[in-house]
């Protein structure tokens, strides 16, 4: 087999700068929401399978560790869409220097934060006792 | 060996002849899905409770049902696009590569299908 190039491994980057690792968390975060996708698909199959099916998908769709899982959701979901702004930026060709980005990927983590704490704020306070 | 590509080799196509069509697509789809996530999540914070009765009514609607039917579409594509990346960066055995990409577009293709589905029975009243 031709040693072909590999997309280069983890390892071999300085995980000191915080703008690499906030690509690393874009990916991850994304693969954790394409898990949500599927929780997402499996309640509306639920609910088109009529009232009773939903009574019991809710069983598991309200159980605790659902719950924790809908507020890493939302963590995710706030961080990706931030993270995914700035990768659209990055393709009009700005804010590519390296101080830029230093600058940016600390206003991403920012921005995801306070929104992610505002959702899961709305979330507990619009789902109380449910 | 010719150092010289074919026209259509130096058209941008590449080595996977499909040029930047998976980027472009990529963008594509998160521009769309930006107002649509928005959407979905400030309406299910919005709704009174998640009972029956009350997320059946609210699919029911014309608009909310294509935006749901939308969502999922594109969020099944965007995903798709991008857990293809990581597989292809992260599984490095060529058999392993070609089975979980393999798979990994059935279970897309699967979400796509099942997630419209479902909006559309309930819109259209069945459950």
């Amino acid at each position: 087999m031709p040693q072909r190039p590999l997309s280069p491994h983890m390892t071999i980057y300085r995980m000191t700068r915080y703008s690499l690792l906030s690509s690393f968390a874009n990916r991850a975060t994304g693969i954790g929401l394409s898990l949500g996708l599927i929780v997402l698909v499996y309640w509306l199959t639920s609910l088109a399978r009529g009232a009773h099916a939903y009574v019991r998908a809710q069983s598991i769709l309200a159980s605790l560790p659902l719950k924790v899982l809908y507020a890493l959701l939302l963590a995710a979901f706030s961080y990706h869409l931030i993270a995914g702004i700035r990768h659209l930026v990055w393709d009009t060709g700005r804010g590519m220097e390296r101080s830029q980005s230093q600058k940016s990927a600390w206003l991403v983590i920012g921005c995801a934060l306070v929104l992610a704490l505002a959702l899961i704020a709305c979330a507990l306070r619009a789902r109380e006792g449910v | 060996m010719s150092l010289r590509s074919p026209l259509a080799r130096v058209r941008g196509l590449g080595a996977a002849g499909s040029g930047v069509q998976h980027w472009w697509v990529q963008r594509v789809t998160a521009i769309a899905l930006v107002p649509l996530c928005i959407w979905l999540v400030v309406s299910l914070l919005a709704l009174p409770s998640l009972d029956f009765v009350t997320l059946v009514s609210w699919m029911a609607g014309t608009w909310t049902a294509s935006l749901l039917v939308l969502l999922v579409l594109t969020a099944s594509w965007h995903s798709s696009l991008g857990i293809q990346v990581v597989l292809e960066d992260y599984v490095h055995d060529h058999g392993m590569k070609a089975v979980s990409l393999v798979l990994s577009s059935f279970i897309h293709v699967v979400i796509a299908v099942a997630g419209s589905f479902a909006v559309l029975r309930i819109a259209f009243g069945s459950p």
